[in-house]
């Protein structure tokens, strides 16, 4: 009974995760143009798209392995590195660009001590640039998880980050 | 019949005619890159546009059908603006090391600067960073720093051969064409068959060398340097010397090849007639005897990978005979060297294949079975072809002379072995004579020849009904094969009873190491070589080479005896469909 009340998300094995991922792609089975959803629930399975997880959606699917592999690098929102618990976008579009954005971007990178597609050590964070959210008119945003941030000052970006932990 | 206009020429072209081949027939050419004749066009490059009078934008010529009425301009001031813009934009990226570069002469980027006068580099990309150049596996060496992303190699790949070792990978200006997780062609599914090589325009996709290494053991004088040809290699190698496609150039090679040094000069086709008869025994046996049917073919190492890859419950349906290069090799550091006194670890195993794959068969771990690895060294009939030239040896002037004893002569059965259907061919006319003691009198099986994807035969032999099919090209072996699978898992049992694959369309005068700038016309002429040499042989029975029952007399007791099985035979492995990797053995 006291297991329940652990919190258990970053003791599970990934390896107890396969069987779960099995299940959950069964209905993209032997079809090939459903590559995508299937990488969809495999990256919110594992928080990115671990080689293993090719390869069984690849086998699956029946899509050869060269292109799973070839679809992943081409969006930029599938991962084949281990994601943090918390990922920050920072909206690089013209309009955030404009007012600023870059030099968010740059701080962000400073005081979390990580590059753009990287995590941090305690897996806190991963930090990546998105070109446009639609918010243009809250320039300069970011996201953290789901959560639009607007107007959002260099100054105040540790502020917000420290809501998540 | 559609009528139009091509340059004010009128012309009258079938419906579905593309520009580009209505412009050939008035006379026009339009250049072209990612357009291949055997490949279905993707207009990925754009270097063919037009202009057809009353369109707002250009046309490509290679993916337009022609319209009833249009009036097309292939040589405007706009296409011709446009069509150098593509084609510097492709040199800005592109590695410029012309001289050094293995196509050069050969490449059809830099056919296409010279043919749109191109005289400068207007654009250059400095922060252009040098990619990984993967030379991972024994076969195919590829550098993305060439390439020109034109997506023929991905084509054939996936279309034709079924592998999908390729894919594009990234976006934009990283954009790459690359293998599974980036890990290199020789961690991949890659059959090393090297169709992309042929397909390649330029120098981006070629064969992995062994020239130095076959320079430093001529030029060794303690070692004995044999080779062998294959049968296709005959047909093909004239075209790197100017010469008319399918030319027959054997006497010529023989001594081209003992003027660069070489001992002794054999020939593949040699072994090809003893393939058959091991072959052909373990067939008539099989039927006889109830064992494994339908046989398959084995002598096809890009086949043989795919098999262990993509289909390993078939392994045991394969004839466990090696290919002709390898029963070459193992007898080369046996029976040769016994015959000759000459310690066999002095002896060096070279071959001259039409094929990529065969280098990577001759690095297999089981294939020393004379005690040392049985071929040393596998080059393409293209590398062959720069060795002669590096040598000063123009082929066309050579004399015409003959191959070597005691592994020279050969059957017009051997020599078909080169052409897709050929062993086929070359097995029922022994297999005939196994299971009746008498001679098939027409020995021409025209039913599979030619170059039908998948063909099929039916050949009585005293009431038993054997039936025979043969593929060339993996995608079409992947096609009779899934037929043959179902078939096996319903029924049982298959309605043949022995296949032939070829890795190869065209079979091996198709191979991945043939001469660039082919396409299936010209593998179709290099074929029908072969069996033109096939008629003008005395003996076109494997199983009436003088040579070949010397070598049981004296060597190999019978087919199938235990010393051809241990010298001749084989078995194979289950690999994964990842990494190509062996994962156990059958």
């Amino acid at each position: 009974m006291e297991l329940e009340h652990q919190c258990q998300c970053a003791q599970i094995d990934e390896e107890e995760l396969y069987p779960k991922l099995i299940e959950m792609i069964e209905q993209h089975k032997g079809k090939p143009t459903e590559l995508i959803m299937a990488l969809h629930k495999a990256q919110n399975l594992f928080g990115y798209l671990p080689k293993k997880a090719q390869e069984i959606i690849s086998e699956r699917l029946n899509v050869p392995i060269s292109t799973v592999c070839g679809v992943i690098s081409f969006y930029s929102f599938f991962s084949t590195v281990p994601k943090g618990r918390h990922s920050i976008k920072v909206c690089l579009g013209t309009a955030c660009y404009v007012r600023g954005s870059q030099q968010t971007l740059e701080r962000i990178e400073k005081e979390l001590d990580i590059k753009v597609g990287g995590t941090t050590e305690d897996r806190r964070f991963s930090l990546d640039v998105v070109r446009c959210i639609g918010a243009c008119g809250l320039a300069p945003a970011m996201l953290v998880d789901n959560d639009v941030y607007g107007r959002v000052k260099s100054t105040k970006i540790m502020d917000i980050l420290k809501k998540y932990e | 019949m559609i009528r139009a206009t091509i340059n004010n020429i009128e012309v009258e072209v079938k419906e579905g005619t593309t520009i580009l081949e209505a412009a050939k027939k008035a006379g026009f050419t339009i250049p072209t890159l990612c357009h291949h004749p055997d490949l279905k066009p993707k207009g990925s490059c754009g270097i063919c546009v037009v202009e057809v009078e009353g369109m707002p934008s250009l046309k490509r010529a290679c993916m337009t059908e022609v319209v009833n009425g249009w009036k097309i301009y292939t040589n405007t001031p706009l296409v011709r603006t446009t069509r150098k813009t593509i084609v510097e934009l492709i040199l800005s990226e592109h590695d410029m090391d012309c001289p050094t570069c293995i196509k050069n002469g050969r490449c059809e980027l830099q056919n296409l600067a010279t043919m749109l006068d191109i005289k400068d580099i207007k654009f250059k990309n400095n922060e252009k960073k040098k990619k990984r150049i993967d030379d991972s596996s024994v076969s195919i060496v590829r550098n993305p720093n060439k390439c020109i992303l034109c997506e023929r190699c991905l084509q054939v790949c996936s279309d034709i051969q079924t592998v999908n070792a390729l894919a594009l990978s990234q976006r934009g200006s990283e954009t790459i064409i690359t293998d599974a997780f980036d890990v290199g062609l020789g961690n991949s599914v890659c059959v090393n068959c090297g169709q992309c090589t042929v397909f390649c325009p330029v120098g981006a996709l070629y064969e992995k060398s062994d020239i130095d290494k076959v320079w430093d053991a001529i030029n060794d004088k303690d070692k004995h340097v044999v080779v062998q040809e294959a049968p296709a290699v005959r047909a093909m190698l004239g075209e790197e010397f100017g010469m008319e496609p399918g030319s027959l150039v054997v006497g010529k090679m023989y001594a081209a090849l003992r003027r660069l040094g070489f001992d002794a000069v054999f020939d593949t086709n040699f072994t090809a007639d003893l393939t058959i008869l091991e072959e052909g025994t373990e067939i008539v046996t099989r039927i006889k005897e109830g064992g494994k049917l339908p046989v398959i073919t084995s002598c096809s190492p890009g086949w043989v990978k795919f098999m262990e890859t993509f289909f390993p419950h078939l392994g045991e349906y394969l004839s466990t005979a090696k290919s002709p290069q390898q029963m070459f090799g193992a007898l080369s550091k046996t029976y040769y060297a016994e015959l000759k006194d000459i310690p066999p670890e002095k002896i060096v195993s070279v071959s001259i294949m039409p094929c990529t794959a065969k280098k990577f068969e001759c690095q297999r771990p089981e294939m020393t079975d004379s005690g040392y690895k049985d071929v040393d060294y596998v080059l393409t009939t293209r590398e062959i072809a720069r060795m002669m030239r590096e040598a000063g040896i123009d082929l066309k002037d050579m004399p015409d002379e003959p191959a070597d004893e005691p592994m020279g002569q050969y059957t017009g059965a051997g020599t078909i072995f080169g052409a897709t259907g050929g062993v086929m061919e070359a097995a029922l006319r022994s297999a005939y004579f196994l299971l009746t003691n008498r001679e098939l009198q027409d020995v021409d099986i025209t039913a599979v020849r030619g170059m039908e994807g998948i063909k099929e035969a039916q050949i009585d032999i005293d009431g038993l009904k054997l039936k025979v099919a043969v593929a060339h090209g993996l995608g079409n072996a992947r096609r009779l094969l899934n037929k043959v699978t179902e078939q096996l898992k319903n029924e049982g049992k298959s309605e043949y009873h022995a296949i032939e694959i070829m890795a190869c369309p065209g079979g091996c005068v198709g191979g991945g190491g043939q001469p660039w700038g082919s396409d299936m016309a010209r593998r179709a002429r290099r074929g029908e070589t072969l069996y033109k040499e096939d008629k003008s042989l005395p003996y076109r029975r494997s199983h009436e080479n003088p040579s070949i029952k010397l070598i049981y007399e004296r060597y190999l007791e019978k087919p199938n005896s235990k010393k051809a099985h241990h010298l001749l035979h084989t078995h194979y492995f289950k690999r994964s469909i990842i990494d190509g990797k062996v994962i156990n053995e059958h």
